[in-house]
């Protein structure tokens, strides 16, 4: 028997029982629906946790010093003071991957500006630290080379600072204000940057050259961490291996010794994030999942209504010619037919319910073509596999028994 | 020689007992003939009907169809044989429902790979007109008299050309006057196509129609004999006629 006859047969069996069809369908519709829906969902939660957080800056590595041990007693972690002027130099002498370094010393203090003050955090840090963030300036200049050599007292000042201390409006660049009694001069006024993913304001800052912070407000030679920048994407994790190399040399660290520092890259930051609503796509797929296993065995059920009901029509072809194998056919067809029907609908369906979500609930969405062939493999997979049992019971009838079947 | 049965034997197991449905079976069937079997329900006709249309086997015994022994052949070779050699009538149609007088014909050839779904909408369509429904071909069963739907049964039952033609009891459901058109019908085929045809039945009035009868009894046959009186099924249609014309001037 041709399979177009096979499939002509199912198409009518269909359409002769179309309330009965679409009922079996609808089981495969909301399965397949729902987990194009769900993982669109959970797709694009993803993708905007990770746009936020390669939005904090591009291909940046962070170097913080680490607990070390000192006497038999583990210093705390934050206060270890191991980065300093020589590690900067040999990371920039010998590191090939790292295109931009910045120091980064800091301070919390008062700001005023006449009778206006504002605490905010004093950020030490080289030249290169707006371009390591991407972070652009959105009025002035940055502070040069020279300046860092200089010690210069001028400053960078955030949208946040910039509004609590120039409360009507006022130009802050050319402004001086004062932190901690020292005047600073403002040189540039830093663009939004918003909230990062944990909720902080980044533009409650005041950026300064490092050695600003370090000879005039904190005297110490330690920094607090160092921000590098990666050449690119796929040398990131070269370079983080380069920084450790160097590191290590630099503190003249003995083999079997642990880092007195950690090296940390933005990968491994979306990675903490990413699993965290991996785990939300998989339990919400797997929800979905089950109600496609749940449409499949109302296939089956139906099924076997219908061989049980059709036992008469099986009885009859075969005593017309048909062999076990064209009404096994006949029967795992219909079933294919009625789920891939249905999956076809689910995919619709599910991609409308996507646009809905991110229409009126404003979440973002993303649907992903794997998730869609996924689905609908699944569908077929699901008629073949609860269509096979009755359709084996139907090629096994004894025509004689099947034609008196009343 | 179209059949050649020889000592077939079919037993069935009921429970713990056995029963011998046909014991002992011998009889051949030529090419062109139109034989009746007769007997009580019980008799084991239709047990013998279904090994002839290849539905079932028998327990021993050897049953040629066409030159071929077809008691060796496997399921699926059989399904083949269904299709190709063999027509068969039933008394209840068993036409399926839902579907058009034409779709019905056609069912046979779906399973025979040989044709195209043009050929076999042509074939059917001849066919359809053999058996003087050309009319009702996009008719539904359900809007068909009991006579028209067993016509599409038989159209069924011709249309993929069959060396023989069985029929189980096929007027047993209609009244005397549409019986006799079935059965005009099918002395049409015998004779002016020569289709060999073996009818069951168990009305005598019916069997007067062919021209040898073969009488089963308890599994046996007790008698197989010549009819020197075969009825003219259309002269009887005639007859009728002409008596209806009489009552209801």
């Amino acid at each position: 028997m041709k399979i177009v006859n096979l499939l002509r047969i199912a198409l009518r069996a269909i359409r002769r029982n179309k309330m009965r069809s679409f009922l079996t369908m609808l089981g495969i519709i909301i399965g397949v629906g729902a987990v194009i829906a769900m993982i669109a969902i959970g797709q694009g939660s993803k993708q905007s946790i990770q746009s936020q957080i390669t939005a904090m800056g591009s291909n940046m590595i962070t170097i913080r010093p680490n607990s070390n041990i000192q006497g038999g007693a583990r210093m705390d972690a934050g206060n270890v003071q191991t980065l300093s002027e020589p590690d900067v130099t040999a990371l920039r002498n010998n590191a090939a991957s790292i295109s931009a370094l910045s120091p980064l010393v800091s301070a919390r203090g008062q700001a005023i500006n006449g009778p206006d003050n504002w605490t905010s955090s004093l950020q030490g840090v080289s030249s290169d630290y707006l371009s390591i963030r991407s972070w652009p300036l959105k009025e002035g200049v940055v502070f040069t080379d020279q300046d860092v050599k200089a010690a210069t007292k001028v400053c960078l000042v955030g949208q946040t600072v910039a509004s609590n201390l120039f409360p009507n409006g006022d130009d802050p660049v050319g402004k001086t204000i004062r932190f901690k009694n020292i005047p600073f001069r403002i040189i540039g006024l830093l663009d939004k940057k918003g909230e990062n993913a944990f909720g902080q304001d980044q533009d409650d800052i005041i950026l300064t050259p490092f050695t600003t912070v370090q000879k005039r407000i904190s005297a110490t030679i330690y920094y607090q961490a160092i921000f590098a920048s990666a050449i690119n994407d796929q040398s990131t994790s070269n370079a983080v291996d380069e920084i450790q190399q160097i590191l290590r040399t630099s503190h003249r660290l003995q083999k079997g010794m642990d880092d007195d520092f950690t090296v940390r890259t933005q990968a491994e930051l979306i990675s903490t994030f990413t699993s965290t609503s991996q785990i939300l796509t998989v339990l919400l797929a797997v929800i979905a999942g089950i109600s496609l296993v749940v449409g499949g065995i109302g296939i089956m059920n139906i099924m076997y209504v219908s061989v049980t009901e059709r036992t008469k029509e099986i009885g009859l072809r075969m005593s017309v010619g048909a062999r076990g194998v064209d009404i096994l056919m006949q029967f795992l067809i219909e079933a294919i037919v009625i789920s891939i029907t249905g999956g076809l609908i689910g995919v619709v369906l599910g991609i409308a319910a996507t646009r809905g979500v991110s229409l009126f609930l404003h979440w973002p969405t993303l649907i992903t073509q794997s998730s869609v062939v996924l689905s609908f493999m699944v569908c077929f997979i699901t008629g073949v596999f609860f269509g096979y049992y009755p359709a084996l019971k139907a090629s096994r009838l004894d025509p004689i028994e099947a034609l008196h079947y009343e | 020689m179209i059949v050649d049965i020889r000592n077939l034997r079919r037993e069935f197991r009921m429970g713990e007992e056995m029963v011998r449905a046909l014991n002992d079976i011998s009889f051949t069937i030529t090419a062109g003939e139109f034989v009746t079997i007769m007997g009580s329900s019980g008799s084991g006709k239709t047990t013998l009907l279904n090994i002839m249309d290849c539905l079932d086997r028998p327990t021993s015994g050897e049953y040629f169809l066409d030159g071929v022994d077809v008691s060796q052949l496997s399921k699926n070779e059989l399904a083949g044989y269904h299709n190709r050699k063999l027509g068969f009538i039933f008394q209840a149609y068993n036409l399926l429902a839902r579907t058009s007088a034409l779709e019905n014909v056609e069912l046979p050839l779906m399973y025979n790979k040989k044709f195209s779904p043009r050929q076999r909408r042509d074939k059917a369509m001849e066919t359809l007109k053999n058996v003087r429904l050309a009319d009702r071909m996009h008719h539904m069963p359900s809007q068909l008299s009991g006579g028209q739907q067993q016509r599409v049964a038989i159209a069924r039952a011709l249309v993929n050309d069959p060396v023989m033609v069985l029929a189980d009891e096929a007027t047993g459901n209609l009244d005397s006057r549409t019986s006799y058109e079935i059965m005009m019908l099918i002395q049409e085929l015998n004779e002016m196509h020569g289709k060999t045809i073996v009818f069951v039945t168990h009305e005598p009035d019916i069997a007067l129609f062919s021209k040898r009868t073969i009488t089963l009894r308890d599994g046996k046959i007790i008698k197989d004999a010549n009819n020197n009186h075969v009825r003219n099924a259309k002269e009887v249609l005639a007859n009728l006629a002409s008596l209806t014309e009489i009552q209801n001037p």
